[in-house]
């Protein structure tokens, strides 16, 4: 997978968090403060424009510049999050010109140490990191079993949308949704549900990109 | 959802216009979304930054000025500023005797301004960060992000503000800012949802017969429903969740807030019943705010925060404040 793909990833989860605002601002109405679509659209807009005027060259660099502008733009607690997560994801890629299925997944592992580094969330705290880190442990997992690429990219986004519904019945110990305490159960969290978006959209860019 | 803007998507940048227009003592970046005083850093003063989301006027930019903050930097409504706001706001209030940085304690709060003092680190400039966490809505620590800082940091930007104007170091601010965040407690009431200029509807329902307690400061509902009590009963609840945790005796601060859409008559309604409460367990309110202070855009509701007074605390609270928001004392 060259830079064209990651930037296609980008732009596809742009795309979805776009179409989905309205709805990850709900499921935040609902035990947060009602903006994290909006302030996930505004930060991916941004970062569809930039990549589009920089253009970086690898893989690592896309991930990188979409994670120093997220930070740049998103703020509340998802911006420095995600921000850090694409930050970590490209810099485990290095200055490679093509990734292979591998290095993606340790790029993505990197992801997660870094948010969870960041966060303090451990699995089960009802964040994105329930949908995060069973994504990746799917994908690990399917591609030590020889999982073709469509497969362990179909586990990856299947496990974090899985991930993303079982946070339904979670208590939020995390977060703005923690202070809501046992009243936090009963609904998806909004950072495992956008999480599950972007994953998707990883998925769909690297099956049809190039 | 009636609102007085001409986009939700300009709503903040249009209001820092205004900020700059009304208020010449205010330098006033519209987009880069950072207000300083207009004085400019002081050489040898330590420099006061806050900051948080917007939708909670006068916090914090109402705050900015002599015996106060030295910079705000607010955020898009109810998100925390990014980091590049609160590094600019850094650079531009450091006078070379280091930045003091108070920060709520809400999770986006503190990640971002953690990454903005690492920035200011790798420029030398020297930063502590003091995290209020005055809320007692919030019950167990442990199986939340923690207290939420709500009242208590406009005591603390008041008080450490003044201690900063006479000369103290950075070291010195920093105590006297956790001294204050340590002495003091809150607890907010909503008797109506927040509306997001960019969600154009409630953030929750609300029944007309119910109000929900413990709630703060970003339309986030509280721990618990119950039905719509008089003036006096709502006081006493509150006080008696702060009371919990805060002896409730000598000389107190004590704050009456309105959340954005209570009218001041019925603040006063509540502060005399909070005076009341107060005398009855043998406790002076030394020194009061009744007011829209730290709010909740047109949310309706209040919150009490009380701090223990010293000698010191109440100089220093009496030292000469001119900011748009509070202003006494020059």
């Amino acid at each position: 997978m060259r830079a064209e793909v990651f930037r296609a990833w980008i732009a596809a989860a742009a795309r979805v968090i776009g179409e989905q605002r309205d709805h990850l601002t709900q499921l935040d109405a609902a035990i947060g403060d009602a903006d994290h679509g909006i302030n996930l659209d505004r930060g991916f807009t941004a970062v569809v424009s930039v990549l589009e005027s920089a253009a970086p060259a690898t893989p690592g660099a896309v991930l990188t510049l979409t994670g120093s502008t997220l930070i740049s733009k998103v703020g509340g607690a998802s911006g420095p999050l995600y921000g850090t997560a694409f930050r970590r994801a490209g810099k485990a890629l290095g200055d490679a010109a093509d990734v292979d299925l591998p290095g993606l997944a340790a790029a993505l592992d990197a992801a997660l140490a870094g948010v969870q580094q960041l966060g303090a969330a451990r699995e089960g705290d009802k964040t994105m990191v329930d949908a995060l880190a069973p994504a990746t442990g799917a994908f690990s997992k399917a591609i030590a079993e020889g999982a073709s690429d469509a497969d362990a990219l179909a586990a990856l986004a299947e496990a974090a949308l899985a991930g993303a519904a079982a946070t339904i019945s979670m208590q939020a110990l995390k977060g703005r949704a923690s202070y809501l305490g046992p009243r936090s159960v009963g609904h998806e969290d909004p950072g495992a549900a956008s999480t599950a978006l972007i994953l998707g959209a990883l998925r769909d860019a690297t099956l049809a990109g190039p | 959802m009636k609102k007085l803007i001409n986009s939700p998507d300009t709503v903040v940048t249009d209001a820092l216009a205004g900020v700059a227009a009304a208020h010449p003592s205010l330098a006033v970046d519209v987009e880069n979304k950072v207000i300083t005083r207009a004085s400019g850093p002081q050489a040898g003063k330590v420099g006061l930054v806050s900051g948080g989301g917007s939708g909670h006027e006068p916090m914090h930019g109402g705050f900015v000025g002599y015996g106060m903050l030295d910079a705000a930097c607010p955020g898009e409504v109810f998100t925390s500023p990014v980091p590049d706001q609160m590094l600019a706001a850094t650079r531009a209030v450091n006078g070379g005797a280091g930045v003091l940085h108070v920060v709520k304690n809400y999770t986006g709060d503190v990640l971002n301004f953690q990454m903005a003092a690492e920035l200011a680190g790798d420029e030398d400039i020297e930063v502590v960060s003091v995290v209020t966490n005055d809320d007692v809505a919030v019950q167990d620590s442990l199986y939340t992000a923690g207290r939420r800082g709500v009242g208590a940091t406009v005591f603390v930007e008041k008080i450490a503000g003044a201690l900063a104007e006479e000369g103290a170091g950075l070291d010195k601010v920093a105590d006297v800012a956790r001294e204050v965040n340590e002495r003091s407690r809150s607890l907010g009431v909503a008797l109506t949802s927040c509306v997001v200029p960019a969600a154009g509807k409630p953030t929750f329902d609300l029944a007309d017969s119910e109000i929900e307690m413990g709630i703060g400061i970003h339309g986030e509902p509280g721990r618990s429903r119950v039905p719509l009590a008089p003036a006096r009963d709502l006081a006493a609840a509150a006080l008696d969740a702060i009371g919990a945790d805060l002896p409730l005796s000598g000389d107190l601060l004590v704050m009456v807030n309105g959340m954005g859409g209570t009218p001041l008559l019925e603040l006063y309604v509540l502060f005399n019943e909070v005076r009341q409460y107060l005398e009855g367990h043998g406790a002076r309110i030394a020194r009061n705010l009744v007011g829209n202070y730290i709010t909740s855009l047109e949310m309706q509701g209040f919150s009490v925060t009380v701090c223990r007074l010293t000698d010191t605390l109440t100089r220093l609270w009496d030292a000469p404040v001119d900011t748009p928001a509070l202003r006494w004392g020059r």
